[in-house]
C-alpha cells in the first residue's frame, strides 16, 4: 500500500488540520519555513523509511504509525523523529499512517496497535534509527556535493553545515541528489547529552483544532450524502433477534430504513434524532441466548471455584510452600470489578460500501485490524478497503477491539451510500468488551518481621489468548500476569501462578492499566496488611525489600518527601484521615504514588491529595508524561470509588453516567507529579497513573480507619461501620 | 422550518421542533464542534450558549430555543472571554483525548462571563456538569484561573 500524498497548506505558517488529501484521514498542517511544494512527483523525494519524506521543496513529513487518542503520541514520536533528523519541532507536517502491518507495526505486538503503554518504549529506538538513517544519508549527500570529509559535516534545523568552509545546504535541496540512497543499517545516533527537542515540554500538535471544534473525530465526519443509524444490539449476552415490528417506525419522518442483522437492529434515518426516534418506535422481540440467566453472582462463584482448583506457575522462585510453612501465615483474597471504558465519544464508525469497494471512517487503535474484519465481512480484497483513521475521543483499550467496525459494515452494506453508524451511551455501555472480574488469592508467611514465602494467584480472563493468542503459551496469559512475576522487591521464595477463567457470556478485554491493574492492586494492598502484621511502617517495609533497586527506592523517597509522610495530618470535617503508598514497578516505569485521604463518618471518602514521583527513563516530552500520571490517577480513582459493571439476567444493568459514575472536577484531588531524570530508556506511561491511584488510595483509607479493604469498588457501608468486608480473611 | 441564530448568523432548517439542537447542529447544520456524549444532559460535552447561557444542547428541543441566539464552540473564540479561555486551554495544555472539551470550554466561558474571578468553589458547581474521561480536571481549574488572570 502506498504512503498517502501530502497536501501542502495554503497559508504556510497556520497551525491547522489540513483537509483530507486521497488516501489519508488527514494531515496534519504545521509551520512550513519554505513555502508551498510542488506537485508530488513519484520518485522525486527522498523517502528513506516509511515514516520520513522530504520533498524538494524542503517540506517534511513524519508519518504517525501510532493512533492519537490524548496521549500525545503524535507529539512524543514526532519529536524523537525531529530529533534524530535534525530538524526544528516546527518544521515538520504529521500524517497518520494508512493500515499496513509491514510498514507500520507496533514491534511490541507485530500489528498495528497502541495500547499497553507500548508505543514510547517499541518505537524509541526504530524511530531514533528512521530519523538518524535519513541524516546520515542527508550528510553523506553534501559532503559527496562539496568533495569534502563526511566527518566535517553537521546538521542543524534542516540543513547540513560545513563549518570549515562556512557552507550550508537544506535538505529540501539535497533530496534529488539523494534519490534511492540507502541509509545505513546502524547509523550514528545522537549522544543523549545533544538532545535538544527530547526532554523539553513541547506544545502538542493536535491541541490547537481541538480548543475550537475544529478537529474532525470519526464521529463528525460528514461524507457527501450521508445518512445516519443507531442501533439496538440484543440486550442480553448472547441473544439473537426474533421478531421485528416495525410499521410505527417506518411512518416517522426522517427515518428511511429499518436493517435487521441477527444480533442487531438499526435505523437508519436523515440524522441521528431521526434515527433514534425511529429505534425507539420499534418493537422487537429478541430471542434469549445460552447467557440470559447470567448475573453477576454467578460470574464470582465460577471465578471463586476456579481460584480453589488447579493452577499453572507464571513463575517460580527458591521453595515457595516450604517458606510458606514457616513462621506466621497471612492469607487474603483481592477482587476487582467487570469495567466498562466509557469512551468520551461513543462507539461509531462510518462505512460506505460500493460494489467493488469499502470506505470507512473510524477512530481505531488497530487499523489494520479494521481493515482486515471489513474486508472479511463483505469479501473484498484488504486494498479495497480504504480505512480513513481519525483522531481518537478516548480509546483505553475498547478500540483495541473492532467489533463495532463489523456491526457497522454489516449494516452499511444493506444501505445504499455511506452510513453514520453511532451507538447511543446506554448501547455503548451495555455491549462493551469489559474490564474483566479478577481475584488475586495472595499468601504470605513472615518471620522475624520479614516475608519468608510469597505467593500469589491470579484468577481471571485471558485476554491475550483471544486477542493475541500466539502470545499464550504454556496457559499462562503474560498480560494478566504483568507486575506479578516481576515484582520490585527481593523475595527469595515465590511463586506466581495462575487460573484461566472466562466469565459465562461476558465479554472481557482490556481496558487501561491492563493487567497490572489488579496485580498492583492485590501486592500492595497485601504488603500493607503485612506491614501491618509485623508493626512496620509501609514505607520502611517496601524499602527494607528494594536495597537492590535504586529507581523505586529513589521514586519511593522523593514521593514520601513531597508528600509529607510522616507528618500529621488534620482532618477537615470530621473524618478519619491517612496516608497510603504505592510502588509499583510496571510498564518500564518506576512510579511511587502517595494518597491522602479523609474518610467521613458515612463511609465516603475524600482524596485530598495524590504525589506521584516518576521514573519513566528518558522523558521525551515531561508535559505529556505529567498530564498522563494527572489523567490516567483520575481514571484509577473513579474506578477505585465508584466503578462496577454488573450483570442480571444476561444483561448489564448500568445504562449512562447517572448509574456508571464518573469522577467529575468537585472530587477531584489535587495531584503533584515529579520527574526523575533518568538516561534509561523511555518507559510507558498512559497506563501508570491508573494502576498506581487505586492502591494508594487502598492503603489511605486502610490507614485512615484500619479497614482492610480487599474489592473495588470501596464499600462505603462497610467504611461507614455498617457492614464487614465482603471477602475475609482466608486461611490455608 | 424553523430558524435559528448560530454564532451570529441565522439559520434556516428543516426540522421538527422536538429536535434536540444538538442533532440539529451536528447532523442538519454540520457544526460538529458539538459533541455528544451522553444524551441525557449528564456529561456536559454537549454544552452551548443560548442566550448567554451555558445550555445542555442534546436536550434541548430547537422550538423552545426561539429567537435567543445560540453560539457553539465554533464561535466562542469570536467572544473575549471565550478566546481567553481557549488561549488558557492551550497554554496549560489541559487537552488530552479532546472530546469533552468543547463543552468544557463553554462551560468555562459561561462561568468567566457571569463571575469574571471564580473561587474554587464556583469553578466546582460551574464545571462538575461536564465529565472529563481523560482526567484534565486539575488543568482545567488551573486553566479557568489563569483566563480569569488570577493564575499565571
Amino acid at each position: 500500500m502506498s504512503v498517502p500524498a501530502t497536501e501542502e497548506p495554503a497559508n504556510p505558517g497556520r497551525r491547522a488540520f489540513l483537509g483530507a488529501a486521497a488516501g489519508s484521514a488527514f494531515l496534519l498542517g504545521f509551520y512550513l519555513p519554505l513555502g508551498r511544494s510542488a506537485p508530488r512527483a513519484a520518485g522525486k523525494r527522498f523517502e528513506p523509511n516509511a515514516f520520513i519524506r522530504i520533498e524538494r521543496q524542503g517540506v517534511v513529513t513524519l508519518v504517525m504509525p501510532q493512533v492519537e487518542m490524548g496521549q500525545g503520541i503524535y507529539t512524543g514520536l514526532a519529536m524523537v523523529l525531529a530529533e534524530e533528523l535534525d530538524v526544528g519541532a516546527e518544521q515538520v507536517l504529521l500524517e497518520t499512517a494508512p493500515p499496513n502491518d509491514q510498514l507500520y507495526a507496533n514491534p511490541a505486538f507485530g500489528l498495528q496497535a497502541t495500547g499497553g503503554s507500548t508505543s514510547m518504549r517499541a518505537f524509541w529506538m526504530p524511530m531514533r534509527k528512521a530519523g538518524a538513517g535519513a541524516r546520515a544519508v542527508l550528510v553523506q549527500t553534501a559532503a559527496r556535493l562539496w568533495s569534502v570529509d563526511v566527518a566535517g559535516c553537521r546538521t542543524e534545523r534542516g540543513e547540513v553545515i560545513h563549518d570549515a568552509s562556512r557552507r550550508k545546504i537544506a535538505y529540501g535541496a539535497l533530496v534529488e541528489h539523494s534519490l534511492g540512497v540507502t541509509p545505513p543499517r546502524d547509523p550514528p545516533l545522537k549522544p543523549v547529552s545533544a538532545f535538544k527537542l527530547v526532554g523539553q515540554p513541547l506544545k502538542r500538535y493536535d491541541t490547537p483544532d481541538k480548543v475550537n471544534g475544529k478537529l474532525q473525530y470519526g464521529i463528525d465526519v460528514l461524507p457527501a450524502g450521508v445518512k445516519f443509524a443507531t442501533l439496538a444490539l440484543c440486550p442480553e449476552f448472547g441473544g439473537k433477534v426474533a421478531h421485528v415490528e416495525d410499521a410505527k417506525a417506518r411512518s416517522l419522518p426522517g427515518v428511511r430504513q429499518i436493517v435487521v442483522l441477527d444480533d442487531t437492529v438499526a435505523v437508519i434515518g436523515d440524522h441521528m434524532w431521526a434515527a433514534k426516534q425511529g429505534l425507539a418506535a420499534l418493537n422487537i422481540a429478541w430471542q434469549s441466548g445460552p447467557h440470559a440467566a447470567i448475573d453477576t453472582g454467578e460470574v464470582w462463584k465460577q471465578l471463586r471455584a476456579a481460584g480453589a482448583g488447579a493452577a499453572v506457575t507464571a513463575k517460580a522462585v527458591g521453595d515457595a510452600d516450604k517458606a510458606l510453612s514457616q513462621g506466621e501465615r497471612v492469607d487474603a483474597d483481592f477482587e476487582l470489578p467487570f469495567l466498562a471504558h466509557a469512551t468520551m465519544e461513543p462507539l461509531n464508525c462510518t462505512v460506505h460500501v460500493r460494489p467493488d469497494s469499502c470506505e470507512i471512517w473510524v477512530g481505531s487503535q488497530v487499523l489494520s485490524r479494521a481493515q482486515a474484519v471489513a474486508a472479511k465481512a463483505i469479501g473484498l480484497p484488504l486494498d479495497k478497503v480504504t480505512v480513513h483513521n481519525h483522531l481518537i475521543g478516548g480509546g483505553f483499550g475498547r478500540r483495541l477491539e473492532v467489533d463495532y467496525v463489523e456491526t457497522a459494515v454489516r449494516i452499511a452494506q444493506k444501505v445504499d451510500g455511506p452510513v453514520k453508524v453511532v451507538w447511543t451511551r446506554e448501547e455503548d455501555l451495555q455491549h462493551d468488551v469489559y474490564r474483566p472480574v479478577y481475584q488475586d488469592r495472595m499468601a504470605a508467611s513472615v518471620v522475624g518481621g520479614k516475608i519468608a514465602g510469597w505467593r500469589h494467584r491470579i484468577v481471571g480472563s485471558a485476554v491475550i489468548a483471544r486477542w493475541l493468542a500466539p502470545a499464550f503459551q504454556k496457559g499462562v496469559d503474560i498480560d494478566a500476569v504483568d507486575a506479578a512475576i516481576d515484582l520490585p522487591y527481593e523475595l527469595s521464595d515465590m511463586r506466581i501462578e495462575y487460573v484461566r477463567c472466562e466469565p459465562p457470556g461476558v465479554p472481557t478485554g482490556f481496558w487501561r492499566g491492563v493487567g497490572p491493574n489488579n496485580n498492583v492492586f492485590a501486592i500492595e494492598g497485601f504488603l500493607d496488611e503485612l506491614a501491618r502484621k509485623v508493626g512496620s511502617d509501609p514505607l520502611a517495609f517496601r524499602r527494607s525489600m528494594l536495597t537492590k533497586n535504586p529507581r523505586m527506592t529513589a521514586a519511593l523517597d522523593l514521593a514520601a518527601s513531597r508528600a509529607g509522610w510522616g507528618q500529621p495530618l488534620v482532618a477537615r470535617n470530621g473524618g478519619r484521615v491517612g496516608r497510603g503508598v504505592c510502588a509499583q514497578a510496571a510498564f518500564g516505569s518506576y512510579i511511587a504514588t502517595v494518597a491522602e485521604v479523609e474518610v467521613d463518618p458515612s463511609g465516603e471518602v475524600r482524596v485530598r491529595r495524590l504525589v506521584c514521583a516518576v521514573d519513566t527513563g528518558i522523558v521525551v516530552n515531561p508535559d505529556s508524561v505529567i498530564a498522563q500520571m494527572e489523567g490516567g490517577l483520575i481514571f484509577g480513582l473513579t474506578a477505585a470509588l465508584y466503578g462496577e459493571i454488573t450483570v442480571a439476567k444476561g444483561r448489564v444493568q448500568q445504562s449512562n453516567f447517572h448509574n456508571y459514575r464518573m469522577l467529575r472536577i468537585d472530587q477531584a484531588p489535587r495531584i503533584e507529579v515529579h520527574l526523575i531524570s533518568s538516561g534509561e530508556s523511555p518507559g510507558g506511561i498512559g497506563e501508570t497513573g491508573t494502576t498506581a491511584g487505586p492502591p494508594a488510595v487502598r492503603n489511605a483509607i486502610f490507614a485512615a480507619t484500619g479497614i482492610p479493604l480487599r474489592r473495588l469498588p470501596i464499600d462505603r457501608d462497610v467504611l461507614a461501620g455498617k457492614k464487614a468486608a465482603v471477602t475475609g480473611q482466608r486461611t490455608g | 422550518m424553523v430558524t435559528l441564530r448560530i454564532n451570529g448568523e441565522e439559520r434556516s432548517v428543516e426540522a421538527p421542533g422536538d429536535m434536540p439542537l444538538l442533532w440539529v447542529l451536528r447532523d442538519v447544520i454540520g457544526l460538529t464542534g458539538t459533541k455528544f456524549g451522553c444524551g441525557i444532559g449528564q456529561c456536559g460535552a454537549c454544552t452551548v450558549h443560548v442566550d448567554g447561557n451555558p445550555t445542555r444542547s442534546c436536550l434541548l428541543p430547537i422550538g423552545a430555543v426561539g429567537d435567543r441566539p445560540v453560539t457553539t464552540i465554533e464561535g466562542i473564540g469570536a467572544t473575549p472571554a471565550g478566546a481567553k479561555v481557549q488561549k488558557a486551554w492551550l497554554d496549560l495544555e489541559v487537552i488530552q483525548c479532546g472530546y469533552c472539551q468543547s463543552g468544557q470550554i463553554m462551560s468555562a466561558t459561561a462561568l468567566l462571563n457571569s463571575t469574571p474571578q471564580p473561587t474554587d468553589a464556583d469553578i466546582n458547581a460551574a464545571m462538575s456538569g461536564n465529565i472529563c474521561r481523560c482526567g484534565t480536571y486539575v488543568r482545567i481549574r488551573d486553566a479557568i484561573k489563569r483566563a480569569a488572570g488570577s493564575k499565571p
